[in-house]
């Protein structure tokens, strides 16, 4: 079943505590190679059949309503995968 | 201590009738505080009215509590999925009205109003991450509104902050204007509990009839309590309310 996967972060002037954690947490393990972590969401909007350009951009639509909220996040990436 | 109802005065004059007065609390998936604000909405002396999300009567009510609470799970983001409830349609139209239908969103309910965009700016979470209950000073930066008006301007009191996302953020623009319009409501006094910018706990809109705050003054309204086992803080949110219905802003 075909997949559009929605991806959204943070704003970058947007302080994210969640990623400032995770970066404070690599070094324990070893990881000493990275400066900052910053942590998104993926969505994955199953379709039933053929993504036509109409579904395509209802599920822009959806990542720009629902699925972000303008104020903090911005919707990087939305793509179609075929399976 | 024994408390009686109503706490405050008698509203109960010719030119005062307040006994009419209904004020909505609204009840999402996952609403915590939906029976503390009946509570405390009773105790100012008025009639909570029980709203239910997927309604879309409002049942002529006078004006609307948006308690707090972990409506879906704060799954998505807080407030994101409530904001599409058929009753939050309802609450904004009203809300945006020419009779400006005076909202109060606590807590998950500030949240809910920010994504519902009737205020400004977003929550993110506590810059410490944690999950955080104390006893909370707020100063109040704006007596004006119609949640407000019993206050004194620049009183601090003391009421409950119990939250994780409890950041509140927005463009410097944003924060800007909001300093210089006066709709800061509510400011943090002493250490800033979650990293909210410019210290902001609430803040409301333009017309003052739409407020929102993190801290909740549902928990601050009976005498053995509340903060500290004896705050009633919190009580004024309600009376002030009744005082603007009335028409008599200060």
């Amino acid at each position: 079943m075909p997949r559009i996967v929605v991806d959204v972060m943070l704003k970058p002037e947007i302080l994210d505590p969640q990623g400032k954690a995770i970066a404070g947490a690599l070094p324990r393990l070893g990881f000493t190679s990275f400066e900052a972590v910053r942590q998104g969401k993926r969505f994955e909007l199953f379709v039933d059949g053929e993504v036509t350009d109409e579904i395509l951009a209802q599920a822009r639509e959806a990542a720009e309503t629902l699925l972000s909220n303008p104020v903090i996040e911005d919707v990087v990436n939305v793509e179609v995968v075929a399976d | 201590m024994s408390t009686e109802l109503p706490l405050i005065g008698d509203y109960s004059t010719p030119t005062t009738q307040l006994s009419g007065a209904r004020i909505g609390v609204v009840t999402f998936p996952g609403t915590l505080d939906d029976r503390d604000a009946a509570r405390a909405v009773r105790a100012a002396g008025a009639e909570a009215v029980s709203l239910w999300h997927a309604d879309t009567d409002l049942q002529d009510v006078d004006a609307v509590v948006i308690p707090g609470g972990f409506s879906y799970g704060d799954y998505l983001r807080a407030g994101a999925i409530s904001r599409f409830a058929p009753m939050m349609d309802k609450i904004v139209d009203a809300a945006n009205s020419e009779a400006k239908l005076p909202v109060l969103g606590i807590c998950n309910g500030f949240q809910i109003l920010t994504e519902s965009h009737l205020l400004p700016g977003s929550m993110i979470k506590n810059d410490h991450l944690k999950f955080l209950c104390r006893d909370q000073l707020l100063r109040v930066e704006n007596n004006q509104t119609a949640w407000t008006n019993g206050y004194e301007a620049g009183q601090e009191i003391t009421i409950v902050l119990k939250n994780q996302d409890g950041q509140y953020v927005a463009d410097e623009k944003t924060l800007d204007m909001l300093e210089a319009e006066n709709r800061v409501a509510f400011s943090y006094v002493g250490w800033n509990p979650n990293g909210s910018r410019r210290s902001i706990a609430g803040i409301t809109n333009e017309a003052g009839n739409v407020v929102g705050l993190m801290p909740h003054p549902e928990h601050a309204i009976e005498a053995g309590f509340g903060p500290d086992h004896r705050g009633t803080d919190g009580l004024t949110f309600f009376t002030s309310v009744l005082t603007h219905l009335v028409g008599g802003k200060k």
